[in-house]
């Protein structure tokens, strides 16, 4: 039971936002004390896994191209593409990206898109065009609940998309982990099964799309 | 063979640029930050694990100095030059190269085929957009510096993350949690052991940040005891769902750093966890749908 200090220390940490960093190190260091580890093991331990999980960070290596192009406009780019699109809202243009990161990540490819290589520089830009637009002149403009629902949109495509691929880590996973148990299942029977939650993902988070069209309208009147 | 060799030294150049050009602006934190950051991908491997656990303590003292600014505004110009064909080189490259490199085993490690994909791309999106744009040589790593400015320390919270679900697992916390979850289930209920399953997954998700963590320990603690074998549940079914009520688990959670804190801080939201917010009113409905699955697979 005294391991779960570690656990506490996270939820109170980020309750009373305290800087995460602090609160995680803190975390790692009291769950370590309670199980009665040495704490140069458990320090070694964190190194070790910090260093194994480098290619999460290494993502920030397309942040020169995508600043290189928001520098010559991109963004404005992108949300003169909404102007020329006169039927496009922010839920049919989020739903049709949801349908392709989940159609994409369903095939395998996670990289295609992402926070940082397609909705900071073009989905969220968009999004917020098609909803100023849909708010029309004099309307509330705040765009940060829209870019946050672009990036909460990209998410969601991935997550009830990806377990329909069968080489993805998470089916490796859950494969290995049965067969742990002596019970053997072929990648493909697992990749069925999370196929009713992407359908329900679609339809769950496309309906709160059409609400937020329906509003906007209503707003606009 | 190429792989992660490759990934990591471009990433570590840039991260070392930036602590290059950090410092000739006098940004002191920002440069230290990076230039960790960059030992970290250059000389991770050959410093050891107490070597490392000290560079991250490092980072996180940097960290949380209070003197790391956040990156300038900088006003874009009119738009000009092929912008929307540039922005798709990056996801043209990870697209093709990844099915290209998963054909040449022996030049490109399969494993990697994606990121190293991703990173030939960013590098000739970068080359590209300098000579359509008539950009200056170091246009593209200015910018990118200022961007990563603007993520700050958050951009390594999801590996600090990772690093901290290995200190759980050394200690056992996965056990426990379990063993707590296995024992609030009222005998007998196929209901009440896929509600248990489902929001444990969830729950532990949360807790952890990271779904794969949760899955051996909820699998071990009701998945295969209960929804296998006693109440004779398809294995592919129960684990696939029960991994897809913890990914729900993960839309919820600032543990899950990447996928929830880093984008909030790309898209410069002022509040932290405004993209769990909105994330929030489709994740909980389709927790429920999980476990009503799962229920209907089971019975």
């Amino acid at each position: 039971m005294l391991v779960l200090a570690g656990v506490a220390v996270i939820a109170l940490g980020f309750l009373l936002r305290f800087n995460p960093l602090l609160v995680i190190v803190v975390a790692a260091a009291v769950t370590g004390l309670a199980a009665g580890l040495d704490p140069l093991a458990v320090l070694a331990r964190f190194g070790h896994a910090f260093n194994q999980s480098r290619y999460v960070t290494a993502i920030y290596m397309v942040l020169p191209v995508i600043g290189l192009l928001e520098r010559a406009g991109l963004q404005e780019r992108a949300r003169g593409l909404v102007g020329g699109l006169r039927g496009l809202t922010v839920g049919r243009l989020l739903a049709g990206y949801l349908l392709f990161r989940q159609l994409s990540a369903a095939l395998g490819l996670n990289a295609v898109a992402g926070p940082a290589q397609t909705v900071r520089p073009l989905v969220a830009p968009m999004a917020e065009a098609a909803a100023a637009r849909q708010r029309g002149v004099g309307g509330e403009q705040d765009g940060e609940p829209i870019r946050a629902l672009a990036a909460a949109t990209d998410n969601i495509g991935l997550f009830f998309g990806e377990d329909i691929f069968i080489a993805i880590g998470s089916i490796l996973l859950m494969r290995g982990v049965l067969e742990g148990y002596g019970v053997r299942v072929e990648p493909f029977q697992l990749s069925v099964w999370a196929i009713p939650s992407a359908v329900a993902a679609f339809l769950v988070h496309g309906a709160r799309l059409w609400w937020l069209d329906r509003r906007l309208k209503r707003r606009a009147r | 063979m190429i792989g992660l060799n490759l990934v990591y030294a471009v990433a570590g150049l840039f991260f070392a640029a930036c602590a290059l050009l950090g410092a000739a602006d006098r940004r002191w934190a920002n440069s230290l930050f990076h230039a960790l950051l960059a030992l970290s991908f250059f000389a991770g491997d050959a410093i050891g694990d107490l070597g490392n656990g000290v560079l991250v303590l490092a980072l996180v003292a940097t960290a949380t100095s209070g003197r790391m600014r956040r990156g300038e505004p900088e006003t874009p110009s009119e738009p000009h030059g092929p912008l929307l064909a540039l922005a798709l080189v990056i996801p043209a490259a990870a697209l093709g190269g990844t099915l290209l490199f998963k054909r040449l085993p022996r030049l490109v490690d399969s494993q990697q085929a994606t990121l190293v994909a991703l990173t030939l791309g960013a590098l000739v999106a970068l080359v590209l957009g300098h000579w359509r744009l008539r950009a200056p040589p170091l246009a593209g790593v200015r910018t990118g510096r200022r961007l990563l400015d603007e993520i700050g320390w958050a951009a390594i919270m999801p590996q600090l993350l990772a690093s901290l679900g290995a200190v759980f697992a050394l200690a056992g916390v996965g056990d426990v949690v379990g063993g707590l979850v296995g024992g609030a289930i009222p005998a007998g209920s196929v209901l009440g052991a896929a509600i248990a399953y489902g929001l444990g997954m969830a729950l532990f998700t949360i807790v952890m940040g990271n779904a794969f963590a949760a899955f051996p320990v909820m699998a071990a603690a009701v998945g295969m005891p209960l929804l296998v074998r006693q109440y004779g549940g398809d294995p592919a079914a129960v684990a696939a769902i029960g991994m897809l009520a913890g990914f729900c688990g993960t839309l919820l959670t600032p543990m899950a750093a990447n996928f929830n804190i880093v984008p909030a801080a790309l898209l410069e939201l002022r509040d932290r966890y405004g993209v769990i917010r909105a994330q929030a009113a489709t994740a909980l409905p389709l927790l429920l749908f999980n476990v009503l699955l799962l229920w209907w697979v089971i019975r």
